[in-house]
């Protein structure tokens, strides 16, 4: 994990990146096509994203079934919820000793 | 600097999608207004027309009684339709879809008191008890609004505290049953759409 001086986290360098984390920090859980929905992502895009997140363990992921359909619900991991906060503030404060 | 409109920028854009994902903001306070006013209305075609008058069972026919039924009915479609077409152009205007999965959560949540309620409306009437019509509608609508409070403005939840507690009064005093259905149904909603219309929308 990457974490720049001034508290910065690599891994949300990205508007889509910072919008799957805003919103799975407001929700328990949401399927792949809720978060589409919300981001207004096309499937490549947000599966690149949403993996390469999985791998900074910043999100976490549950497979089920509902009938024969398998169904792929994304959730923010405790470890995602301070890194993603720790940006938030660092954004806060880059703004504030800027103005 | 430009760097600086980013991250501006950026925080904006968090703030609109942790909302915009947990709350359903589409809901016009026009929809409160109108509603109301139609409960009020046929508050008042119950009462006058159709001698609707709870506590004084023997005075209403049954012709009447299904009169007063088909008349609730009405409404709840009439309510229920302006709601969802207004809701609509609203969303529309911000280009979001109605139908994701905030609304989803927000019509399930309201959908297992109401279809208690409804269904135990339906037992009452099948039993000719329609001493208790006026409150279990209060309190089941109130407890469906204090769920849906979870997923929308926070003010629908006190609507919902209040119409449960008319609810609870209006079991107590039966004879001021269809005062306080319409003081529930026809002013608050009236209230709470004015106040949701100031407050958020403008």
């Amino acid at each position: 994990m990457k974490v720049l001086e001034t508290g910065f986290n690599k891994a949300f360098e990205s508007r889509i990146r910072l919008g799957i984390m805003s919103v799975l920090s407001v929700n328990d859980v949401l399927d792949f096509n809720a978060l589409k929905e919300y981001l207004d992502a096309t499937d490549g895009n947000l599966a690149s994203h949403i993996k390469a997140l999985e791998k900074e363990e910043f999100i976490g992921m549950e497979k089920s079934f509902i009938g024969r359909k398998p169904n792929t619900r994304y959730f923010i991991t405790d470890l995602g919820k301070i890194a993603f906060s720790n940006h938030l503030s660092a954004l806060e404060r880059l703004i504030q000793s800027q103005k | 600097m430009n760097k600086e409109k980013d991250y501006i920028k950026d925080l904006a854009e968090i703030r609109q999608m942790m909302e915009r994902s947990s709350k359903f903001i589409s809901l016009s306070g026009w929809a409160g207004i109108l509603a109301g006013i139609y409960a009020l209305v046929a508050a008042y075609i119950a009462y006058t027309l159709f001698n609707f008058k709870p506590g004084e069972e023997s005075s209403i026919t049954p012709s009447d009684m299904l009169n007063v039924i088909l008349l609730a009915l009405a409404l709840l479609v009439l309510a229920l339709t302006t709601a969802v077409f207004l809701s609509y152009k609203s969303a529309s205007k911000r280009s979001e879809p109605i139908w994701n999965a905030t609304s989803r959560r927000l019509l399930l949540n309201m959908a297992v008191p109401l279809v208690t309620g409804g269904i135990f409306l339906i037992i009452m009437i099948s039993q000719s008890h329609f001493n208790m019509l006026s409150s279990i509608s209060l309190i089941f609508y109130g407890l469906a609004l204090y769920n849906a409070g979870n997923f929308t403005y926070k003010e629908v939840k006190i609507l919902g505290v209040i119409l449960i507690i008319l609810g609870l009064i209006s079991a107590c005093f039966i004879s001021w049953a269809l005062l306080i259905w319409a003081a529930g149904f026809g002013l608050m909603h009236i209230v709470y759409g004015i106040y949701i219309q100031v407050k958020y929308k403008r």
